[in-house]
C-alpha cells in the first residue's frame, strides 16, 4: 500500500467490523425480542 | 404500470408493511453483498494509484460513500419524522428510529475515514473546519435523535421530541454539503457535481459509485430488519401480533 497500509487498512477493517456488528446486533435484538413476544404470548393464554 | 395499480396507503400501516418488509430484505441484503465485492475488487485491483496521492486515495472509496450516505439518511429520517407528526402514521415515526443507528454509523465512519485519509495527505488527524465540524454535528444530531427517544418513557412523547430534533437538525446537511462552498476550509470541493465534470478518472468515480450503491442497498436491507423488530416491540399489544406468534410456535 505504498507506506499507507495502516491508513488504507485501518479504514476497511473498521467499516468491516462496524457493518458485522450492526448485523450481529439487530439479529440478536430480533432474537430476543421474539423469545419474550412468544413468553407474552404464553402467559397471555395461560 | 402495474406499480401504479398498487395501494401505497395499505403499505403505511405497521400489520401491512411487517411482511412486505419481511420479502423486500433478503433482496436488498443480496444486492449489497454483491455490490459490495464488486465494489471491494474494483476498489483493490481495477482501479489505479493516484499519482498524487498514492494508495492512501483508496480510503476515498468508503469516505465518500459514507460521507453522502450519513447526510441522505439524515434527510430520509426527518421526512419521515415530519410524516409522522403531520400525519400521526405509526411506521413514519418507525422507520425515523430505524434509520438513525445506520446514519450514525455511516457518520462516525466518515469521521473516522476522513482522519485516517487526513494524517497522511493534511499532516493532522482533524482540523476544526466547517466541513469537519458541520458533519461531526450531525454525529451529535444523530446521537441526541435516539437518546431522546430513549429517554422518554411514553413512546408518542418521545417519538414528537426526536422528531422535532430531527426536523430541526435537517439544516445541518446543506450546511456540510456547502460548507465548502461557503467558508475557506482545508476540505476540498465535492467529488462529483451536476454542473461540473467530475474531478476523478471515470474507473475511479465509477468504483465511487459502485461502494455508494453497495451501501445504499445496505441501508435498505437494515433498516428493513430494524423496522420489522420496531413493530413488533411497539405493536406487541395488537391482535395481529399476537397471532403471529401463534402461527410461530
Amino acid at each position: 500500500m505504498g507506506g499507507y497500509g495502516g491508513y488504507v487498512w485501518g479504514s476497511y477493517i473498521v467499516t468491516a467490523l462496524l457493518i458485522a456488528a450492526e448485523i450481529i446486533w439487530v439479529i440478536q435484538r430480533r432474537k430476543v425480542l421474539l423469545k419474550r413476544l412468544a413468553r407474552m404470548s404464553r402467559l397471555t393464554k395461560g | 404500470m402495474a406499480l401504479a395499480g398498487i395501494n401505497w396507503f395499505k403499505y403505511s400501516s405497521p400489520a401491512s408493511f411487517y411482511p412486505l418488509a419481511g420479502k423486500m430484505m433478503p433482496w436488498f441484503a443480496g444486492l449489497a453483498a454483491v455490490l459490495t465485492v464488486v465494489g471491494l475488487y474494483m476498489s483493490f485491483f481495477v482501479a489505479p494509484t493516484d499519482y498524487k496521492q498514492g494508495e492512501a486515495y483508496r480510503i476515498m472509496f468508503i469516505h465518500v460513500p459514507a460521507a453522502w450516505m450519513s447526510m441522505f439518511i439524515y434527510v430520509v429520517m426527518a421526512v419521515y419524522a415530519a410524516l409522522g407528526l403531520i400525519f400521526n402514521t405509526r411506521l413514519s415515526a418507525m422507520m425515523a428510529s430505524s434509520l438513525a443507528p445506520t446514519g450514525a454509523m455511516f457518520t462516525f465512519l466518515a469521521l473516522w475515514t476522513g482522519a485516517l485519509w487526513g494524517k497522511p495527505m493534511w499532516g493532522t488527524w482533524w482540523v476544526w473546519d466547517a466541513r469537519l465540524t458541520s458533519e461531526l454535528i450531525l454525529l451529535f444530531l444523530y446521537i441526541g435523535f435516539m437518546s431522546l427517544e430513549a429517554a422518554i418513557d411514553d413512546p408518542r412523547r418521545a417519538t414528537r421530541a426526536s422528531g422535532l430534533l430531527a426536523i430541526v437538525g435537517v439544516v445541518n446537511v446543506p450546511i456540510i454539503y456547502f460548507s465548502v462552498q461557503w467558508w475557506n476550509t482545508l476540505h476540498q470541493g465535492a467529488s462529483i457535481s451536476l454542473d461540473k465534470a467530475p474531478s476523478m478518472a471515470t474507473i475511479m468515480l465509477v468504483t465511487m459509485l459502485v461502494m455508494t450503491l453497495a451501501f445504499w442497498m445496505y441501508t435498505i436491507a437494515i433498516v428493513l430488519y430494524r423496522v420489522r423488530c420496531e413493530i413488533l416491540e411497539r405493536e406487541r399489544h395488537s391482535e395481529w401480533v399476537t397471532e403471529l406468534m401463534e402461527e410461530r410456535k
